[in-house]
This record gives structure tokens, C-alpha cells and sequence, in this order.
């Protein structure tokens, strides 16, 4: 167990100091000039200059990794060319929000997805579990940003029930998870159904039932436990999808986290935002692997340690 | 006796009427259907397409220069400038369709050629390039997506071989475990106890069967390569206007969408509906392709 911990820990710092060689050489294949870009359009050929080689610019390209690991194991993952601030002091200023839209989403996803997978597998073949696999179809093929001007233009457009767009109350918050969570949502049913039908075919349920239990006891006592557990454990791998759906769900209801963030500085082509952003989601798309390998063995004993 | 152990492991994509099994589910048959369609309005654009999709009509727009709603003269309505929906959402199909096969090809080919080497070489060689492919899968799809349509200046050929150096890390991964896993079967030892060389074993014996997970997530790579280029042409930075694409229409009409709502909800159900048709097309060929599914219907 301890070895298998500490094996998964050392993949994961390899991954994060790959993630960092990756996002370093982007930067680097990047036409444009971020001295210049700093300086601005007004600066001297001088100023210019100096600012290249206090960013360290014209030192060789090994040298400039390492003063950027350096800063990275820091915080510090540069400024922003634009708003003259430490993306680092962005990025945490708006990771709150971000957070809580991603509960919500999780929080959706989670009741949408399992009980769709629920009602399917117990009324397997019928209408309504083929209508339940359509729906969790048409989850997984509409992208983000369509969902959620749709959404937005029935609920709060027609029926005026939720604000159009913004950040404060409850209510703000209902349709940005939905969006995010309605892919999710698709993913966990079609999950949730062949888990089920799955558990349900197992002995110890036909056990149950000979033995004279009620259809309702062995359900949610016996069959329900075991077939949730294995989808939850996917959550941890979740994060991948939200990191990319922020950017577009929180630009669309404008959500100030740090989707909007990314968002705002692709209009700008502020560079160092959009790769600190990137780098925070990779960082925590690792760490959600992680988390999600640890905890499987402990949900599902039949998972062994590899 | 060596030749014949191959057949022992079933070729699912040789099976005979796989596609009339297709043919038989109700959902991948409107999948096919809708697929179908898409692809005759793209390749027929012009000669279906009733007006030029470029062109600002001076009657496209109401006195006060808002779009039209949808009428017998423009059964879409117009956009924000006054050009005909409809023939822009025809059009729209040839970016879709151009963008998801040149980019989904791109991406299997990089991706089969990386699983299969991984998995049938293994070595320091099949490590390195798993371990990059776990690295890449580390990146948020999107945002990697949007970091190098920052890099190169898009155009339509570099947006599709953006979302292909985004998406082939799935297809590597599935086809270096079955590389792997077909590699250590008799029947490839066999071949290569009597002297067969490695190009011959991959060509001969390990693709074979290897095309019908190739088949199926090609089909539903189209789905997600769509859904991509849809969502980097929302965001400003794939497909750039005047090229009509289903994604940029939105991007560009979205200020309307409170008064003129059929410019989101009419491109938006077009993305819907190429990509659920692959997905479900793709999904039902998992299921008929694949011998240890079956029964599942």
C-alpha cells in the first residue's frame, strides 16, 4: 500500500515537472514578445532591451526553464501584460468562484446522472430507458456554450425565473451548474445504468432475494451501495472536463472565476494569464487522478493496487 | 497451422453484416440518416444553398437594422449584418465536415501510430511515448486547444490540426493496451518463431484487428472534434468570418440572442445533431463490432 502511495506520488511530481517543460516551451514558440509586449508600443528600443534582460529573455533556452520552474515552485507565474498584476494574484482572486460553480456542477451531475442510470437499468428495455439513453446521448453531444444560451433564453429570458447571467445569490447560480454539470450528467448515466444492471445480476442480490427480502430492501440496502460506488469514484477525473468547461460556461453567464479569466485574455491574447490558467488546471487535473486513484482501492476493494 | 491461428481471435471488423446489424438499431439508423443528409448539403452546397451565404441583402434587415425572423423569403431568418441563415448554415456543414474528418484523421493517424508502436515495441522507446501521452492527457483538452490556436494564426487547416494534436491522446491509449495485450497472444509468437519480421506482424496480424476499435473511435472522434471546433469558433479563435462556420455563427450573433434567438438555437441544434448522429452511429458500431458485447440488447 505505502509503496503503491508513494509510486503514484512520484508519477504525479514527474507529470507536473513534464506539465511545466510543456507549458515553458509554448511560451517560448510564441511569436510574440512579451518585453515589447510589457513595455508597450510607446517604449524606446532601450527600454525594450532592459526589460528583456531583467525577464531574462536573452539568456539560453535551458537557462530560462530553470528560471521558470524556479518561479514556479515560487507562485509565481508571471504578470499579465495587460492588467499589470501577478497572474498568481488573479488566478486566486477568482479561483473561489470557480470552486463554487464546480460544486454545483458536481452536484448536478451527480443526481441528474445517477438517477437517470437508476430508472434506465430498473426498467430496462422499456420506453423510457431507451428516452433516458437518448437524453444522456444528446448530453454528451451538445457543447457547452449552446446548453447555456438556450438555457439562458428559457429560463431567464421567457420565464424570467433566474437572472441573466452574474455572480451573488442561489439563484445565480442554478443554471451555470446545470450547464456544466448536463455533460457530466450524460457520462454518469449511461455509467450508473451498466453498473446497475451489472450489480443486479450478481449472486448475492439473487440471495437476497430468495431469501424473501422485499424488492425495496434489496434495491436500496444491497444493489444501490454497490452499483454507486464505482461511479463515484470517477469524480476525481471529472475535473479535467470542468477546467474546460469553465472557460466557456463562465464566459457565456458571466461567472467571474477563472474560466472568464482565460476568457478575457484570449480577447487580448494576454499570454501569461491563458498559461497560468492552463498550468492551474493541469496541476489539478493531476491531483484529481490522484485523488481518484487513492481512494478507488478504499470505495471498491475488488481494485487492486497496481 | 500459422495462418490459421489468427482466425482463432476473432477479426470483428471482417465480420459479415456488421452493417446490416447496424442497419437494424433504430437509433444509429437515425444517426446514419442524419449524417447522410449533413454530408449531401455539404458537398451540395451551392446547388442547394438558395442565396450566396456571403451576401448583405438590403431587404435582410428591418428598418431599425435589426436580423429578420424566419419567413418564406428567408426560411431562417438573417443575421446581424443581413445575410441569409439558411445558406450560411448549409455552408456551415462543409466547415463542420472538412474540419471533423481532416482533423479526426490527423489525430487517429498520430494516435494509432503512437498506441501501436508503444504497445508492440514496449521498451524505453513504448515508455517514453506513453509517459507523453499521460503528460498530454494532464492538459485540459479546451485550454491546450486555445493556448495553440494562440500560436498559429487560424485557418481552417490549422484549426483541424489543432484539435487533432489536442485529441489523439484517447485512441493512443486504447490502442496501445490492445496492441499490447494482441503482441504477447500464440498466434503472433507463432509468426514470429517462423521468422516473420515485425513490419509483416503489424501489418498482417496486428492491424487486422485492430480496425474495428479503429472504426469506432474514428466515428466517435468525429463527434468530439465537431463539439471542439464548434466551441474554438465560439470562443473568437477557431474558424475566422467570412468563412461561415455553425460555431462562429453563434460567437457572432450572440448579442442578439434575446431578440433574435433562432441565430443561436438554429446552429446550436445543427451542432447538436452531427454530433449526437456520430456518437450514436459510433456507439451502436461498439456494440456490433465488438463480439464480447454482445447480448447487450
Amino acid at each position: 500500500m505505502i509503496s503503491y502511495v508513494a509510486r503514484r506520488l512520484l508519477q504525479s511530481v514527474l507529470i507536473l515537472v513534464g506539465i511545466s517543460v510543456v507549458t515553458f516551451v509554448l511560451l517560448y514558440l510564441l511569436p510574440a514578445d512579451p518585453a515589447r509586449q510589457i513595455a508597450g508600443r510607446s517604449a524606446t528600443a532601450e527600454t525594450v532591451a532592459n526589460i528583456r534582460t531583467q525577464l531574462g529573455l536573452d539568456l539560453p533556452f535551458h537557462e530560462q526553464y530553470l528560471r521558470y520552474a524556479k518561479g514556479l515552485l515560487q507562485g509565481d507565474l508571471g504578470r499579465s501584460y495587460l492588467q499589470k498584476t501577478e497572474v498568481s494574484t488573479l488566478i486566486a482572486s477568482r479561483l473561489p468562484a470557480s470552486l463554487l460553480l464546480m460544486a454545483g456542477a458536481i452536484t448536478c451531475e451527480l443526481v441528474l446522472g445517477l438517477a437517470m442510470g437508476l430508472i434506465a437499468a430498473l426498467k430496462r428495455g422499456s420506453a423510457v430507458d431507451n428516452g433516458l439513453m437518448l437524453a444522456s446521448f444528446v448530453g454528451v453531444s451538445a457543447p457547452q456554450f449552446v446548453i447555456g444560451i438556450m438555457m439562458l433564453y428559457v429560463f431567464s429570458v421567457v420565464l424570467g425565473w433566474f437572472p441573466i447571467g452574474g455572480y451573488g445569490t442561489f439563484s445565480h447560480l442554478v443554471l451555470p451548474s446545470l450547464t456544466l454539470g448536463i455533460l457530466g450528467a450524460g457520462w454518469y448515466a449511461r455509467m450508473m445504468r451498466s453498473s446497475m444492471i451489472d450489480v443486479l445480476r450478481q449472486d448475492y442480490i439473487r440471495t437476497a432475494r430468495s431469501k424473501g427480502l422485499k424488492g425495496r430492501t434489496v434495491l436500496f440496502r444491497h444493489a444501490l451501495p454497490n452499483a454507486v460506488l464505482p461511479v463515484i469514484a470517477m469524480i476525481g477525473i471529472d475535473i479535467g472536463l470542468f477546467m474546460s468547461g469553465i472557460v466557456v460556461v463562465e464566459s457565456v453567464f458571466g461567472w467571474p472565476g477563472i474560466g472568464q479569466l482565460a476568457w478575457q485574455a484570449i480577447q487580448r491574447v494576454d499570454i501569461p494569464i491563458i498559461m497560468g490558467v492552463t498550468l492551474v488546471s493541469a496541476c489539478a487535473i493531476v491531483i484529481g487522478n490522484l485523488v481518484a486513484d487513492l481512494i478507488a482501492p478504499f470505495i471498491d476493494p475488488r481494485i487492486k493496487l497496481r | 497451422m500459422a495462418s490459421d491461428l489468427s482466425a482463432a481471435v476473432p477479426a470483428a471488423a471482417a465480420q459479415p453484416g456488421a452493417l446490416a446489424r447496424l442497419a437494424r438499431r433504430k437509433l444509429a439508423l437515425f444517426g446514419l440518416s442524419v449524417i447522410a443528409l449533413i454530408v449531401v448539403l455539404a458537398v451540395f452546397a451551392p446547388l442547394i444553398a438558395p442565396y450566396n451565404p456571403d451576401e448583405q441583402f438590403f431587404d435582410g434587415l428591418t428598418l431599425e437594422g435589426a436580423p429578420l425572423p424566419p419567413s418564406a423569403q428567408y426560411w431562417f431568418g438573417t443575421d446581424l449584418v443581413g445575410r441569409d441563415l439558411l445558406s450560411r448554415i448549409i455552408y456551415g456543414a462543409r466547415t463542420s465536415l472538412v474540419i471533423g474528418v481532416i482533423a479526426n484523421g490527423a489525430s487517429i493517424l498520430i494516435g494509432a501510430t503512437v498506441g501501436i508502436t508503444a504497445g508492440y515495441f514496449r521498451g524505453w522507446i513504448g515508455t517514453a511515448l506513453m509517459r507523453f501521452t499521460d503528460l498530454m492527457m494532464a492538459f485540459p483538452a479546451l485550454l491546450l486547444a486555445i493556448v495553440l490556436a494562440a500560436i498559429f494564426r487560424p485557418s481552417l487547416l490549422i484549426v483541424a490540426m489543432v484539435i487533432a494534436m489536442v485529441n489523439w491522446v484517447q485512441i493512443a491509449r486504447v490502442l496501445y493496451t490492445e496492441t499490447r495485450s494482441l503482441a504477447e497472444r500464440d498466434f503472433v509468437e507463432a509468426e514470429r518463431a517462423l521468422g516473420a519480421g515485425s513490419f509483416r506482424i503489424l501489418t498482417r496480424h496486428i492491424l487486422p484487428h485492430l480496425t474495428s476499435t479503429i472504426v469506432v473511435y474514428s466515428t466517435l472522434g468525429i463527434a468530439t472534434t465537431v463539439l471542439l471546433e464548434a466551441t474554438l469558433s465560439f470562443l473568437g479563435i477557431g474558424v475566422q468570418p467570412p468563412t461561415a462556420s455553425w460555431g462562429n455563427i453563434i460567437f457572432e450573433n450572440q448579442t442578439y440572442f434575446t431578440s433574435a434567438p433562432w441565430l443561436v438555437f438554429i446552429p446550436g441544434v445543427a451542432i447538436i445533431l452531427l454530433a449526437l448522429a456520430f456518437n450514436l452511429v459510433g456507439d451502436a458500431l461498439r456494440d456490433v463490432l465488438d463480439p464480447t458485447q454482445q447480448g447487450h440488447h
